[in-house]
């Protein structure tokens, strides 16, 4: 299935969030996330299905001003 | 007076001695960052979400030297540009940083890096329902100002120039407006603020702090400036708190003139 991760295009086999961040090699990294731009809480990622043409965001803290 | 215990500022209940919030970004190493907030007392500082690749670990280890200055942080929405995207920046911040502090940025325009002062008002108004405490990157905008607290914002945090710029202050006409309009309400100067002149400017105008990040990161030694900012930030708020005498046009002698010589 094709998802689209942090703008870019992936093939990927997860079907929900919990399993694509295993599967990109997020490991235990503290990360937010989100669905089709709708935020999604840690506690509900193995419950969110992922759908062919999904745009996935999983940022990481960073600096800001 | 000053950054000490009898003359605390309060964001949102939650009491600071520090006037100054400093940003994290465009530091020439983490350990210069750490420095530059140490030197520069600041007690908050500035934080964002960003995209990294699987594997990666720039934002965890960014995290760890957060978490070990025991500083409080304040998760901003830089870059965002619609409604949406900062309402889901700021869900997503608030459970990466654990805490409901919010720097709502929606920006306008790239050039100037101006809010969006509409979505701002409207992005605002869903955060604090959702039990944020927002902190909006706005302008000197009176009757956008009004609608921010009419939003349930507690605090204001208006441009001095735009971000990055190190212009100081641009309408000090209409900082001071502010200042006197809402005389209850913390008022951070957010963005702009070039030299520790400028911030001591807007302090001595009874501005409540003052949040940068360039000017000190840039500058020819971090760490030093960061000190020097402190001092301004200082030195400005004693001088607000002192009273500072009117300006005048004309010329008054500080040397008494009764008993002047060769009268």
């Amino acid at each position: 299935m094709k998802v689209r991760v942090n703008g870019e295009t992936r093939e990927v086999r997860a079907t929900n969030l919990a399993a694509l961040i295993a599967e990109l090699d997020y490991g235990e990294a503290l990360v937010a996330t989100a669905r089709n731009q709708t935020f999604v809480r840690g506690k509900d990622r193995a419950q969110t299905q992922i759908a062919e043409g999904d745009e996935i965001e999983i940022l990481t803290p960073r600096q800001g001003g | 007076m000053g950054q000490t215990n009898d003359d605390p500022l309060t964001f949102y209940g939650e009491r600071l001695d520090s006037r100054l919030l400093v940003g994290t970004s465009m530091y020439d190493s983490p350990a210069i960052l750490a420095d530059s907030v140490r030197a520069s007392g600041a007690e908050v500082v500035t934080v964002s979400l960003r995209r990294e690749a699987g594997g990666a670990q720039a934002g965890q280890s960014f995290w760890s030297l957060i978490k070990n200055l025991g500083v409080r942080v304040l998760p901003n929405t830089a870059g965002c540009r619609t409604v949406k995207e900062a309402v889901t920046t700021a869900e997503m911040a608030r459970e990466v940083f654990e805490t409901p502090w919010i720097k709502l940025e929606v920006i306008g325009e790239d050039d100037t890096l101006q809010p969006d002062v509409f979505g701002l008002v409207e992005a605002a108004r869903i955060l604090n329902r959702e039990g944020f405490r927002v902190f909006p990157y706005t302008t000197e905008d009176l009757v956008v100002a009004e609608k921010l607290l009419g939003a349930g914002c507690e605090v204001l945090m208006p441009w001095g120039a735009p971000i990055g710029s190190g212009r100081g202050l641009n309408n000090p006409y209409g900082l001071r407006s502010l200042r006197a309009h809402f005389p209850g309400v913390p008022l951070v100067v957010d963005a702009g603020i070039g030299a520790p002149s400028h911030a001591a400017a807007a302090m001595e105008m009874g501005y409540d702090a003052i949040l940068l990040n360039t000017a000190i990161a840039k500058a020819g030694d971090a760490v030093a400036m960061a000190h020097a900012f402190k001092l301004a930030v200082t030195a400005g708020r004693e001088a607000f708190l002192a009273g500072p005498m009117e300006a005048r046009d004309m010329a008054s002698p500080s040397t008494p003139v009764f008993g002047r010589a060769f009268t």
